[in-house]
């Protein structure tokens, strides 16, 4: 060792042995319980179950079935309207009509954005429609689309479209415009230009963008049927979910009611659990989305 | 100012002017730039920021056409983006995220249309072992270090064979060890394939190590201040001085005229 530095107080050096024991628990598994209390899922249906709980505790202190029936009501009219089938049918009106509407405003985004990346003035042309229209509620446009397309299907497609249109658009191309400048000359150093470009390039680096706006578009979508559908949904004979709500409110057979809302958010959270399959499959397994 | 080597050369550029427009301004990256490179060249464009040195490379990719002068590949006119030019960029996120180890160099091959299926798998997975990355073959990109992602770039590159790698500070971002260590194994690659290299660096060290032949830019506009050949041992030269203390005179230089100039 060198002469200590000047001011440097002296002091001893020393090696210690480290010994192999005596220092307790190194590492232990969790308890069952702890592990258990660890799974959100499970904290969550905990809460699920309080809420009934506290759900049915009130309206059976309430005992005022037309104002607010009992959860267990509410579940055997569920079941009841599962097993007859008529809550499934109506379930699968709304979703044929929601479909028909998504789909086309996801391929008229498509046609827009492909406008828009490929000339300024189609830029322009998305950014301006976009700022105009995004902002306008769906419904809204519902009694001009009545006078322009009658009580029927058409309607309903016609403002879903509204609903998933400038949501998809805007953040597809928001997504192509920040895809970044490396990847972009990557493409082209191989060789990608064109149809090739954009399909190997810019969709799947604007995917999590994309996706955005596909969830976007589709909680619009839902939220907006369920509302036209209330409005006027008694079209080729049987009508939606939303048409379900109304006619039984109509009849004050309020547990219905409640069945039909219960169904609306059940079909929501199963397009969520799919849209989160999709986010786990692609944006999170790339590391694009945390 | 020809090397021994008397050849024609791999890559020519000759009076090589490069302007780009910014919002508003016109810039002038580079005036009348002319250098050649030969095959199996480990060519070092040197310069501090603002002398042109990525528009270059850039150029010399085809992203970028000169508005006077031209760059030729075998005494073709380089007019644009090719595959037989291949960038390694200093960013990481030159890796297609959504694409494993594997599948961004087999990328490379099939999007180019050099390889396709069995044969681009197999080169790809012979280039990823070069770079000594097989174990994560399957990996994404953003499970990988800074270093490794600059690696499978490389990888990516020399799959595709090209005739010349272009590489953009392939190095710059990276902590100081791995970047030593990084050097150490592309000269190594380069012992076992004797690839040609354009390599543009801001670090004097970095071009001595890596570098057989050394261009000095001198910024605003790049102009071509000297061009010097290394062994990679920073040698010391005819007058008592190593080749990166003459580098950085030559540099340095500049700053004392360009202050001087100011004062005048």
């Amino acid at each position: 060792m060198t002469a200590p530095e000047p001011g440097a107080a002296a002091r001893p050096e020393f090696v210690r042995d480290i010994g192999r024991s005596g220092f307790g628990v190194v590492e232990k598994p969790l308890t069952a319980w702890e592990r258990l209390w660890n799974q959100s899922a499970v904290r969550k249906t905990l809460l699920l179950l309080a809420m009934a709980a506290v759900w049915e505790v009130y309206a059976t202190l309430l005992n005022n079935p037309l104002l607010f029936p009992k959860f267990s009501d509410t579940l055997v009219a569920f079941y009841d309207g599962v097993v007859k089938g008529t809550l499934l049918q109506r379930g699968w009106f709304s979703i044929k009509v929601l479909l028909q509407g998504y789909v086309a405003g996801l391929l008229l985004a498509t046609l827009l954005t492909a406008f828009a990346i490929m000339s300024r003035i189609g830029n322009d042309l998305l950014e301006t429609l976009t700022a105009m229209f995004n902002p306008l509620p769906a419904i809204a446009l519902l009694p001009l689309a009545l006078i322009w397309f009658g009580l029927g299907n058409g309607s309903l497609i016609f403002v879903l479209i509204h609903s998933v249109l400038w949501a998809v658009a805007l953040n597809t191309h928001s997504g192509f415009q920040s895809v970044s400048q490396t990847l972009r000359m990557v493409g082209r150093n191989y060789g990608l230009s064109g149809p090739r470009y954009v399909l190997h390039i810019l969709m799947p680096a604007a995917f999590p963008s994309i996706l955005t706006g596909m969830k976007i578009g589709w909680a619009f979508a839902w939220r907006t049927l369920i509302a036209a559908e209330l409005v006027f949904g008694v079209s080729s004979g049987s009508g939606g979910l939303g048409w379900f709500i109304y006619e039984n409110k109509n009849q004050l057979d309020i547990p219905n009611v409640f069945a039909g809302l219960f169904s609306v958010i059940l079909i929501g959270l199963l397009v969520d659990g799919i849209f989160r399959n999709v986010e786990r499959r692609t944006v999170r397994r790339w590391g694009m989305q945390s | 100012m020809a090397g021994p080597d008397e050849s024609a050369p791999l890559l020519e550029a000759s009076g090589v002017t490069l302007q780009y427009k910014t919002k508003d301004h016109l810039v002038t990256a580079t005036y009348r730039v002319s250098f050649n490179i030969h095959a199996a060249d480990r060519f070092i464009i040197l310069g501090p920021s603002g002398c042109g040195k990525s528009t270059l490379l850039k150029a010399a990719g085809g992203y970028l056409q000169p508005v006077e002068g031209a760059i030729r590949l075998n005494g073709q006119a380089i007019s644009r983006p090719g595959s037989d030019r291949v960038m390694v960029f200093q960013e990481f996120d030159q890796l297609l995220p959504w694409k494993t180890v594997k599948e961004n160099v087999m990328f490379a091959l099939t999007a180019s249309g050099t390889l396709s299926g069995r044969q681009a798998a197999e080169r790809a997975l012979h280039y990823i072992d070069k770079v000594k990355l097989s174990a994560f073959a399957d990996s994404y990109p953003h499970t990988l270090s800074g270093g490794m992602k600059q690696r499978v770039a490389i990888a990516r590159g020399m799959a595709m064979e090209p005739k010349i790698l272009l590489m953009d500070e392939p190095f710059a971002a990276l902590d100081a060890l791995t970047r030593r260590k990084m050097q150490e194994e592309l000269l190594q690659l380069w012992e076992e394939t004797r690839f040609t290299v354009l390599f543009v660096t801001h670090s004097i060290p970095e071009a001595v190590v890596l570098g057989n032949r050394i261009l000095l830019m001198s910024p605003h506009p790049g102009q071509v201040k000297a061009e010097l050949n290394s062994d990679g041992n920073d040698a010391v030269r005819a007058d008592g001085r190593s080749l990166s203390e003459h580098i950085h005179d030559l540099l340095f230089a500049d700053d004392i005229e360009e202050t001087a100039h100011d004062r005048a």
